[in-house]
């Protein structure tokens, strides 16, 4: 490659690296400043951050809100693992033409929008008396086609020869998975988990829906209560968005590789 | 006889535990995905408010097609996903495969600031993009500043500005993921075969659509799917970027659909028929999809 092509791939990535940050260093820039200064175009970090942290607790409940994020998140993550990988492993270990097709019908489910599901299942759970539950929120997305397809591919791999000799070994079926399964497929459980703890945390219209009581209210329905007065006060309002996007960001640098490597063996 | 009797119960012990092991998860999709989709299809021949439901033959149908805020928001829809998907798709491929050269330096560090806004929130970063964008935000300054603009621009209660903006959001916060499916399809891929293709003197264009393209077809086809689908629920950026304005100028159907079922007076029957409209283009786009990824085979 010429020197002059080379130069223009560089500028390329870092002009397309800076837009992919830019707004992310303002939100964390804005967070520290006063809201006058963030209008007035000040990029650099401040010193107004412990006076936004406190006007941001004064006029909205975080903790609560936080609270609740973390507990629905870390409970349909666990579950939604446990539930989907035991799916994706029984339709691949013990596969027939029945579990084929079962899984075949599975993967439609892929395709149903949830605005299709969403009135439905509201009537159906607020019937439940599930409106303002944790299991109002988890029950819908713990099993998932995309993830029982991810479990099934990766247990593909799994080797045969091994589960064969535990069996003769006399280990039990559910032994063989949490013993042996479970620990050879930590990178498609780590990709597993970023993906779900992060629609968890992030998921917004169907906690707008079942979500009606305060005390049950998400990080993000929280973010975009703050938007809805009539003038923004830019520096509080980014506080809030670090806030919300700082738990996504930690498990997703943690599990990084983890997650390319998971989603290289689900494309294969 | 009676060691292959033994096997054929081992067999079937083998195939119940198999049953069991996936019970929970289809049973879970079967009751939280096809039943309440086969409930919103009773309910979308049904009229009235609340929980006074009578049928109503198709004129939940029939009305949608008059309804001109849901025409509008198909249109906003259809026009996100025919601008944005193509255009996102593209510029991961091409970063992928920029990425994916050996010689490349920072190679780890671009790939990682390119997937950050992966890391946010969708209310989070519509609400960035809102304030990017608004009146006394930071483009408005800067535009001014070079003199490009003269006074602020209203972005957001302008009809095509406002969707442009949401476009220019949903590139920014989508393109690193699909990049990463495709940087992780480019690793199966022997390297051996683009050093062949340079040797061979072929130009990194020509190996980008001669190789590249084709050895990643069945990616592109799932990220596609993905998006295709994706974009048909937009919902987070509308409420929160634009809240579906001006005038339901960038609206889109699943925004109009929680509005006509929560908002306002709920009317459940007329959703569900809105929502069942969107589940028959979601099937069509993916069979097409699919016929059209079969072909160039």
């Amino acid at each position: 490659m010429t020197k002059g092509k080379k130069f223009l791939m560089y500028l390329f990535l870092i002009i397309v690296s800076f837009i992919s940050v830019f707004p992310l260093y303002w939100m964390i820039s804005a967070s520290t400043n006063k809201s006058a200064e963030v209008i007035s175009g000040r990029l650099i970090p401040g010193t107004y951050f412990i006076e936004n942290f406190k006007n941001l607790m004064a006029s909205q409940n975080i903790s609560r809100a936080l609270g609740n994020s973390f507990k629905y998140a870390i409970i349909l993550t666990l579950i939604s693992l446990v539930v989907s990988s035991l799916a994706g492993y029984g339709f691949e270990i013990f596969h027939d033409k029945a579990k084929d097709m079962v899984m075949s019908i599975i993967l439609l489910a892929m395709m149903v929008p949830f605005v299709a599901t969403m009135i439905p299942l509201f009537q159906m759970f607020s019937k439940a008396g599930w409106l303002n539950t944790t299991i109002g929120f988890i029950l819908p997305t713990i099993s998932t086609p995309f993830l029982i397809m991810m479990f099934r591919q990766s247990a593909r791999s799994f080797p045969h020869d091994i589960m064969e000799a535990a069996r003769i070994d006399g280990l039990s079926e559910i032994r063989i998975f949490f013993q042996m399964f479970i620990p050879t497929m930590r990178s498609t459980y780590a990709a597993a988990m970023t993906i779900t703890f992060m629609n968890a945390w992030n998921s917004y219209l169907w906690p707008k829906v079942i979500m009606t009581d305060a005390n049950s209210q998400t990080m993000p329905m929280v973010v975009a209560n703050l938007t809805q007065g009539y003038v923004t006060d830019y520096g509080m309002l980014m506080l809030a968005v670090l806030i919300c996007t700082l738990p996504t960001a930690i498990v997703f640098f943690c599990l990084q590789n983890a997650f390319a490597e998971g989603i290289t063996g689900a494309v294969k | 006889m009676s060691n292959s009797s033994k096997k054929l119960t081992l067999d079937k012990k083998q195939n119940l535990t198999g049953w069991i092991f996936l019970a929970p998860g289809a049973l879970l999709i079967f009751f939280m995905s096809f039943v309440p989709m086969f409930r919103a299809l009773i309910l979308s021949f049904k009229s009235g408010t609340g929980a006074a439901l009578n049928w109503c033959g198709i004129s939940n149908y029939t009305r949608m097609f008059q309804d001109s805020v849901f025409i509008q928001s198909i249109k906003n829809t259809f026009f996100y996903l025919i601008i944005q998907v193509p255009l996102m798709l593209i510029f991961a491929l091409i970063l992928a495969s920029i990425l994916n050269n050996k010689d490349l330096r920072f190679k780890g560090l671009f790939r990682t600031m390119i997937f950050l806004p992966c890391a946010t929130s969708l209310v989070a970063y519509a609400v960035i993009f809102r304030s990017l964008f608004a009146n006394n935000g930071i483009i408005n300054l800067i535009l001014v500043k070079l003199g490009i603009l003269s006074q602020p621009y209203a972005f957001l209660t302008n009809t095509w500005s406002a969707r442009i903006v949401i476009i220019i959001a949903l590139l920014w916060r989508w393109t690193g993921y699909n990049m990463v499916f495709y940087l992780s399809a480019l690793q199966n891929i022997e390297y051996s075969v683009y050093e062949a293709a340079k040797i061979d003197g072929a130009s990194p264009i020509q190996t980008f659509f001669k190789i590249t393209v084709p050895l990643l077809k069945p990616t592109i086809l799932l990220t596609a799917i993905m998006s295709t689908n994706g974009t048909l629920q937009l919902f987070d950026e509308s409420v929160n970027l634009t809240d579906g304005g001006p005038a339901n100028a960038s609206i889109t159907m699943s925004h109009y659909i929680y509005n006509i079922s929560f908002k306002y007076v709920p009317k459940f029957g007329y959703a569900a028929a809105m929502s069942f409209l969107i589940l028959i283009l979601v099937a069509i786009l993916a069979f097409l999809q699919m016929k059209v990824g079969d072909k160039r085979d």
